[in-house]
């Protein structure tokens, strides 16, 4: 069953769920009460913490203070002022995403700039982008795709070079199966993950056909000097040990109108990003004017990432 | 007899043994702490203790879990005949089965923990407390009925005993309703935990509707291989009479089992290296390795190696009545349905991965002794229930002398071996 893309802002809930809301919080502050003599012991942060609540079920006012909880767990750990956000998405706009293999040289500067940029695990190293080199004799085949190509210089003439990250599709098989709702695809059409209510069961992982999840299987390693400090809530903050991440079309930019930073880094413009919903988009002309194609079509996933042969 | 004298009085069966007794309860004890530690590191460190990585992001504590669901299953094996044809042999063995399967989803429930990145967050997978994706996640369903599997027959075992021990006979418009319950859940959870994987169209190894089968009939034939072993053993280690006709009628069910598993076994592997498409890679990896990799290979021939010898001796009525090849035979089928629906159903389903990358997996120490903590857990649960069930089984435990008779009880089914 394709599922709808939602973004329900914390607060925006209908009256239903609202109802839902309240009864499960007030049967939440009974159980945090009984459990209050268990947790005696921790600061008042672990207990916030620990009995906070799914995101989408969060008032603008608890958004508000879980925005605060994270600036001051980034000042305790990283010793740096940052700033966060829960931007929206805005009406009007689905994202959408298009590469160009005919252009890229398989240089792995996309790599470098989006783990510069979200934040991600230095040491064990987490990469949201996935570069694999193809034999040009065989066309697209994962088979005999080789993600450590280490040459003296790109491209090699007898590859060519295949950059894999999220699909961002419209009928993700992640957020179907993920038990406890962690993951969902907003109203843009961005998949993201509550990184405050995932599990690490990694069932997401098992389902994506294109390997973009990632997991945290040690304490992330990220220097206090690499910390990028313009922060998304639902993007690049900081992740804790023990659940899933992954591209997000970089949420922290391209709501602030901004390129995501691998786009922003191809020195050959393989890469182009833009609005599906806005005819006049760069996004929208490609797909009118070159032939595009998806991973794993038959899969029926329906990506928003599409690649084409430009030349 | 009220619940305070029910636990007194079972704590005080449980604590009567002999030296042996308490010789095994101190080794998984000992087996538990140890792999109590190793938990407490992987809790400090994280899942990086263990080898699984992006690239084989489930593995060995999944695919523990997998087989003892199946374990768990195949409590109904016993179950069906035992209460629907009121049939006298194995019924007095039924509540043994079910003692086994609320061990073995005990254990498949602390195998899912252990494999958990965030278990200080499993609440929130509980309905109402947390937020469980229901009905769209196979995995929400799968929590759900584990655990309505195992209050089930908790509430059977618990119920039998505690009347047992008052020396009364159960309440049969309680318990036959239940126990008539338990076994489509029994299916259902076979079910559902094939669906988690069925599900899945990433990955080509599992996506296909026949796994499902192949689930039920491999746990018709590793779930009653256990429970053979052990009434052989309380047959010998307690006053349980345990016929022998029941123990020849389970290995009879088992050859039709093992011959079905065989034969859908066949089917798939037909079905892969006749098309030969890409799907026949993680088959490749399973069988014959791929690209230089194939640490699976000698436990995928074993598996099949010893599920044919397995059936053969089960097959024929002579083999199977002898004490040496029926366990031998046990032994086998055991060894097979735990490589193949352990590790041997979920590695290869990650080897290549979705991007074609090949990362071969092989469990750290930190991963077995984690591991040998859970079974051990399951056997002492297993242990102390039997120790309970037992006396009042034989009649041995005062009180119930004039009971478990199946002639003083009608109408069916009869109490003989549940009472």
């Amino acid at each position: 069953m394709p599922e709808r893309p939602t973004d329900r802002m914390p607060g925006e809930t209908d009256e239903a769920l609202g109802e839902h809301a309240l009864s499960r919080r007030d049967f939440l502050t009974s159980v945090g009460i009984s459990l209050a003599g268990m947790l005696a012991g921790c600061s008042s942060e672990t207990r916030e913490a620990f009995f906070q609540k799914h995101f989408l079920e969060l008032t603008p006012d608890e958004v508000e203070r879980r925005l605060v909880r994270i600036r001051d767990d980034c000042d305790r750990q990283f010793g740096r002022e940052v700033s966060i956000s829960a931007l929206p998405a805005q009406p009007g706009v689905v994202f959408g995403y298009a590469l160009d293999l005919s252009r890229c040289i398989g240089c792995r500067r996309c790599v470098y700039a989006c783990v510069k940029e979200n934040n991600q695990s230095r040491a064990p190293q987490i990469q949201w982008i996935r570069v694999l080199e193809m034999e040009k004799e065989k066309g697209i085949d994962f088979e005999d795709g080789n993600p450590y190509y280490d040459p003296e210089r790109v491209p090699d003439p007898d590859h060519f070079y295949l950059p894999v990250a999220c699909q961002q599709c419209r009928n993700p098989p992640c957020t179907r199966v993920c038990p406890v709702g962690a993951t969902w695809q907003e109203r843009d059409g961005i998949v993201v993950i509550d990184y405050d209510w995932c599990i690490g069961c990694r069932y997401c992982m098992a389902a994506c056909p294109y390997g973009a999840r990632h997991f945290n299987w040690g304490e992330p390693g990220l220097p206090p000097e690499d910390l990028n400090p313009n922060l998304h809530i639902l993007g690049n903050r900081p992740r804790p040990r023990g659940v899933v991440e992954k591209c997000t079309f970089c949420i922290q930019r391209v709501r602030a109108g901004r390129y995501p930073a691998c786009v922003e880094i191809c020195p050959v413009g393989a890469r182009k990003f833009g609005n599906l919903l806005d005819p006049e988009s760069e996004i929208s002309r490609i797909l009118s004017e070159k032939r595009v194609f998806v991973l794993k079509g038959e899969l029926k996933t329906d990506p928003k990432f599409f690649y084409f042969y430009g030349i | 007899m009220g619940p305070v004298k029910f636990l007194s009085t079972s704590v005080g069966l449980v604590a009567r043994g002999g030296k042996a007794y308490w010789l095994w309860v101190g080794v998984l004890v000992a087996l538990i702490v140890w792999g109590g530690f190793a938990y407490v590191d992987q809790l400090r460190h994280g899942l990086i203790v263990t080898n699984m990585r992006d690239q084989v992001s489930w593995a060995f504590y999944i695919g523990n879990f997998t087989f003892l669901v199946g374990v768990a299953a195949a409590a109904v094996v016993l179950v069906i005949p035992a209460y629907i044809y009121n049939w006298k042999p194995i019924k007095e063995v039924a509540i043994l089965g079910e003692i086994l399967a609320i061990s073995a989803i005990v254990m498949s429930l602390l195998f899912v923990v252990a494999d958990m990145g965030r278990p200080d967050r499993g609440w929130h997978l509980v309905p109402v407390l947390g937020h469980m994706n229901f009905p769209s996640s196979v995995l929400a369903w799968d929590v759900l009925v584990l655990n309505l599997y195992l209050v089930l027959n908790a509430l059977v075992v618990t119920h039998i005993l505690y009347r047992g021990l008052q020396g009364r006979s159960y309440n049969q418009s309680l318990v036959v309703p239940l126990v008539l319950f338990s076994i489509p859940a029994a299916v259902g959870i076979h079910t559902v935990t094939a669906f988690i994987y069925v599900g899945l169209a990433a990955r080509p190894y599992w996506n296909a509707s026949i796994l499902a089968p192949r689930f039920l009939v491999s746990a018709f034939c590793s779930g009653p291989a256990i429970m053979l072993i052990l009434f052989q053993i309380l047959q010998r280690t307690t006053k349980i009479a345990i016929k022998d006709e029941a123990i020849w009628k389970i290995a009879e069910l088992m050859a039709y089992a093992m011959f079905v598993n065989l034969f859908l076994l066949g089917a798939e592997i037909f079905k892969e290296y006749y098309s030969a498409t890409e799907h026949l890679t993680h088959f490749q990896y399973l069988f014959a390795g791929v690209r230089g990799h194939h640490a699976l290979v000698p436990y995928a021939w074993a598996f099949v190696g010893c599920g044919i010898v397995a059936f053969l001796l089960f097959l024929f009525p002579a083999t199977r009545r002898n004490v040496v090849t029926l366990n031998l035979g046990c032994l086998l089928i055991y060894a097979s349905v735990y490589i193949e629906k352990g590790m041997g159903l979920v590695i290869p389903a990650f080897t290549p991965d979705v991007l074609g990358e090949i990362y071969e997996y092989t469990p750290t120490v930190h991963e077995l002794r984690i591991g040998a903590a859970i079974f051990s857990t399951g056997f002492l649960i297993f242990t102390v229930l039997c120790k309970i069930a037992i006396p009042i089984l034989t009649g041995e435990f005062a009180g119930t002398t004039n009971l478990g008779r199946p002639e003083e009880l009608h109408p069916t089914p009869p109490a003989r071996g549940a009472a």
